[in-house]
């Protein structure tokens, strides 16, 4: 588990990133940050790792307040993904998934044996191990990434927007991946994205923030979407128009799903909520 | 030609000076460039002040650099010490500014995810921030090299053995032959030294030579069907 207990950062240069924030994030859940650029959300996911030293407040895993450990220790145990990967251009493959059990002084041979177990695991093939980061396609580097944030076996996995700089396609099959190693692995995510659909989709608690890290709501999915705390969350949500707002229309004789703009979304079948007859539009 | 053929050892010879008068400052100004480099690099107001009085530096004239270090260092007037440290010297004025720029070049994405990874910054230097500043370190050290090898024959006015000795010597008995010589293998013996370092790089720094991810991907059809 981490809290975050009145939490604040002010930058050197005076702005004041995150003012007086408080959350408890579950462990072996997903959670999502949501909001806009400069809502300082990735400032909040880099704080549990002490790449940003909060101003004020406290930030405990497991009860214990980070400030009293090493930075260095504690980011070792804390995996950590990132846009563009991060990779280490200068390192192949094998050796940038083994970076922390290597720097954790875990012998060559044993590091780089889980490193292509590890491979496996985000579904990439072994013969990659040997190439260098620029020999990959954007979406196999984000896979060397959670590799690499996933070797040490740490609780705890920090995602900031990893997935943001890949094509829609990628994408989507990098996030069905994700939901899937999740279940397999149990882990504290913490992730950090600007849509929308991806906090939906990833988040068991999902996190809408305002800036200055205001939370202006927390929920699952289904909470938020069924009721959006005030209008700036429906308005962000989508919760009034396109496809989030979606009504039924019977047509020759099926009860077919239509967004705001009168689109066909889909047609309900048997097992959704309703046969049809009876349910309101 | 027969100039050359029948002073074949004192050419050998004066070659092997010279790359004793040429290697040391070489490899002293890029080691001494490294942590001032990394200054100059680290804060805005080092990076100003290191930067350009190292610079000036350059504007020192060798020959009078030469007649002026014996009597601070309390070196002989021959004394080879005085070459060295002298294009020392200037070989740091020219390696800090681009050691600074190098480590500078580093992508802070990379860095910052190193240290996210709990690399401690001591050991990211070493692994992560100063491989990565190779290729350009490498651009600089070469331009270094061939200033170095070319400034060596100054010292032969004083009379220090070099390459250099062989455009006085050639001068002043009037064999063309000679000073000739004396150019050629200065300017051969700079490009061994730069095709070493060439070398060197290649063998250090073997991500360098990788192919694009376009061409890597035409060569190796059987591999797409496994990427992402």
């Amino acid at each position: 588990m981490i809290e975050f207990r009145q939490v604040s950062k002010r930058f050197p240069d005076g702005t004041l990133a995150v003012e007086d924030f408080s959350l408890v994030i579950p462990s072996r859940k997903t959670t999502v940050f949501v909001g806009s650029s400069g809502c300082g959300k990735t400032t909040i996911l880099r704080m549990i790792n002490r790449m940003i030293d909060r101003s004020s407040g406290s930030i405990e895993i497991d009860g214990e307040d980070i400030v009293a450990l090493d930075k260095v220790k504690l980011r070792r145990r804390i995996g950590y993904v990132m846009q563009n990967s991060g990779l280490l251009p200068h390192r192949k493959v094998v050796d940038n998934v083994a970076t922390v059990p290597l720097l954790n002084g875990v012998p060559k041979k044993e590091a780089h044996t889980r490193a292509l177990e590890l491979l496996d695991t985000v579904g990439l093939d072994r013969s990659l191990a040997n190439r260098y980061p620029s020999q990959l396609s954007g979406g196999q580097q984000q896979r060397v990434g959670v590799a690499r944030g996933l070797a040490a076996d740490p609780n705890i996995l920090l995602m900031d927007e990893p997935f943001g700089a890949v094509d829609p396609l990628v994408r989507a099959e990098l996030q069905q991946e994700l939901i899937r190693l999740q279940r397999e692995l149990d882990k504290t995510v913490v992730f950090v994205t600007h849509d929308i659909d991806e906090a939906f989709l990833l988040g068991d608690q999902v996190v809408i923030l305002q800036k200055g890290g205001v939370i202006v709501q927390k929920g699952s999915p289904t909470e938020i979407l069924t009721a959006p705390a005030n209008d700036f969350v429906a308005d962000f949500i989508g919760a009034t128009k396109g496809k989030r707002a979606l009504h039924i229309d019977r047509r020759d004789g099926r009860d077919v799903v239509l967004d705001s703009e009168g689109r066909a979304a889909g047609v309900l079948v048997d097992g959704s909520t309703g046969t049809g007859e009876e349910v309101p539009t | 030609m027969n100039w050359v053929i029948e002073n074949l050892p004192l050419i050998g010879q004066r070659t092997l000076e010279h790359l004793a008068l040429s290697i040391p400052p070489i490899v002293l100004s890029f080691v001494l460039s490294v942590p001032i480099g990394w200054l100059a690099n680290r804060y805005r107001w080092s990076r100003g002040v290191l930067l350009t009085v190292l610079g000036l530096l350059y504007a020192i004239p060798s020959l009078p650099l030469f007649v002026v270090l014996p009597i601070i260092l309390g070196t002989g007037l021959r004394d080879s010490v005085n070459v060295i440290v002298a294009l020392t010297l200037y070989g740091i004025a020219l390696m800090v500014r681009t050691t600074a720029d190098a480590l500078g070049s580093v992508s802070s994405d990379v860095t910052q995810s190193a240290t996210a990874m709990g690399f401690s910054p001591w050991t990211r230097f070493w692994r992560v921030d100063l491989p990565l500043a190779g290729p350009v370190l490498l651009a600089g050290i070469r331009v270094v090299a061939v200033s170095t090898v070319s400034l060596v024959t100054v010292g032969a006015v004083l009379g220090i053995k070099s390459l250099g000795l062989l455009f006085t010597d050639g001068l002043q008995r009037n064999i063309v032959a000679e000073v000739a010589t004396g150019m050629v293998a200065t300017i051969a013996l700079a490009l061994v030294i730069d095709f070493a370092l060439v070398l060197a790089g290649r063998m250090l720094m073997p991500w360098t030579r990788t192919v694009s991810p376009k061409r890597e991907r035409r060569a190796l059809p059987v591999d797409e069907a496994v990427t992402a």
